[in-house]
């Protein structure tokens, strides 16, 4: 592509700016350099991979079918990367594959469906990859804050089951918190993009050589598809954790070390 | 021993274990419809344990529990906390008003029936309207004795409920408690106040690491304590 011009040569001068922040770090004794080294390489690694099966998916000629298997893999893979990183709610991994499969389906079929993108396998992979992306990073914190809630709640929890109450009810009001703190960052970038950053979507449209008007359009029909996802992903996972912390004859049993979270 | 025909709890080699530990290990336990029973010990001996096994917030590793002849574990479990309520140590408070929190199980209480239920545990009706969590610690306690008491249970279990009220609101709830069992709701109270224990107590389980250490009429069972629940008494709480 002429109008972005990159080449590998120019890939591999961008690594000086890596180079940059080791220095930084290694100057301001931050012992970040390792890390950075290692998160450089791995993403080096993981998009060269990525590359080349987007290669034969995206081939002239591939099967749309190749795209949809790249997508269920990508299901696949967000649902274990939740699964591992709250490893005490037992059965993550279905709960998050099944929320994820359903925003991604939702959201595929909105941009398909009214011809936002054509249906074709350049469109359905990173079309996908963006909601997917977003949405996991919502699910991971309303499954995260979820058993947070039910861990600090647990003499509501308690008292609303010793009313009667089912496990269900008794365990919504805390797991209705959750949602809200996790879906509220998405709302908030909804509404401040464009702002203070151009969103990637835009910007990569630009630098296509887009007319800024198509963008734009592109870019809200984006973000309103990330949010719609987010509410779907969250809306699935944080009651399915609630459901997961309640036994069969109506006991609460949150883990004892329900995961921490920063702030 | 003064024991009625049909009981009210009945234990059977019941043990619970917490995280591979025994917290409690009782052979055999017969509860009593006539009390109030106070279940009292030192802290951790597995008093609150036993509470919960009672509406089934928590169940046994080993043993059956009886409500009244019925085996717990094969009742459904919200029915029986609507028979078996629970007052918990501290005072739970719901958002919302005292009426909001009253109607909490019983959705189609009136505000009659609401004030009737503040009456009956020494509240002002006017706090119907008011933020429940603006109550005082012994408001809000006799508020949530109030709550349980929403869906007419046979039973009520008073897991140190007074632990954090100063000895007027202490005092106030014993007298509360002692009138629902003189109206024929059964009372189960659990402390290591031992004053508490003399003033209220009909039936006392004494309970020592875990393990039941002595059962009966409080007449015979401070009279006649055992070894161990005589240190336990001369102790003091701990």
């Amino acid at each position: 592509m002429n109008a972005i011009g990159t080449s590998l040569t120019a890939t591999a001068a961008s690594l000086l700016l890596v180079v940059v922040a080791m220095v930084i770090s290694w100057r301001q004794q931050l012992g970040l350099e390792r890390s950075i080294a290692w998160a450089a390489t791995r993403a080096t690694l993981q998009l060269a991979v990525v590359g080349l099966g987007l290669g034969l998916v995206l081939a002239d000629g591939a099967p749309l079918a190749w795209s949809w298997v790249w997508v269920a893999a990508m299901v696949l893979v967000g649902g274990i990367t939740v699964a591992r990183r709250v490893p005490t709610v037992p059965g993550l991994l279905g709960l998050t594959c099944g929320a994820l499969g359903a925003a991604a389906a939702a959201s595929l079929l909105v941009v398909f469906g009214f011809d936002i993108f054509p249906l074709e396998p350049r469109t359905v992979v990173p079309t996908a990859g963006m909601i997917l992306g977003n949405a996991i990073g919502a699910t991971v914190l309303v499954a995260r804050r979820s058993l947070r809630e039910l861990d600090q709640h647990r003499d509501h929890i308690e008292a609303r089951l010793s009313l009667g109450k089912s496990g269900a009810e008794a365990v919504r009001p805390h797991i209705r918190e959750a949602l809200r703190t996790a879906v509220t960052p998405q709302i908030e970038q909804t509404k401040i993009v464009g702002l203070i950053a151009l969103p990637g979507t835009m910007t990569g449209l630009l630098l296509a050589g887009v007319p800024p008007r198509e963008a734009v359009a592109v870019q809200l029909a984006v973000m309103f598809l990330i949010l719609g996802s987010v509410a779907i992903t969250t809306v699935i996972v944080g009651p399915g954790v609630g459901r997961r912390m309640i036994t069969a004859d109506q006991r609460l049993v949150v883990p004892i070390e329900a995961p921490t979270l920063p702030g | 021993m003064d024991r009625p025909a049909s009981p009210l709890f009945r234990l059977q080699g019941v043990e619970v274990e917490r995280n591979g530990r025994r917290v409690l290990g009782l052979l055999d336990l017969t509860l009593p419809a006539r009390g109030p029973i106070v279940v009292a010990g030192p802290s951790g001996s597995g008093k609150s344990s036993l509470l919960r096994l009672l509406n089934r917030l928590d169940v046994p590793s080993a043993g059956t529990i009886e409500l009244r002849g019925d085996d717990l574990a094969a009742a459904d479990p919200l029915k029986v906390r609507r028979r078996v309520a629970m007052v918990f140590q501290r005072p739970v408070v719901f958002e919302g008003t005292v009426l909001v929190n009253l109607r909490e199980a019983a959705t189609d209480l009136s505000r009659d029936e609401a004030s009737i239920l503040l009456v009956r545990v020494g509240l002002d009706p006017e706090l119907l309207d008011r933020d429940a969590r603006d109550l005082s610690g012994g408001e809000a306690q006799r508020m949530a004795l109030a709550r349980s008491l929403t869906t007419q249970p046979d039973v009520v279990l008073f897991d140190e409920p007074t632990s954090s009220l100063d000895t007027a609101n202490a005092l106030r709830i014993e007298e509360l408690a002692q009138s629902l069992q003189d109206d024929g709701v059964s009372v189960i109270w659990v402390t290591h106040d031992l004053d508490q224990l003399e003033r209220l107590a009909a039936w006392i389980v004494v309970l020592i690491d875990g393990t039941l250490a002595q059962e009966g009429p409080a007449s015979e069972v401070l009279a006649h304590p055992t070894d161990a629940v005589a240190a336990f008494l001369s102790g003091g709480a701990s």
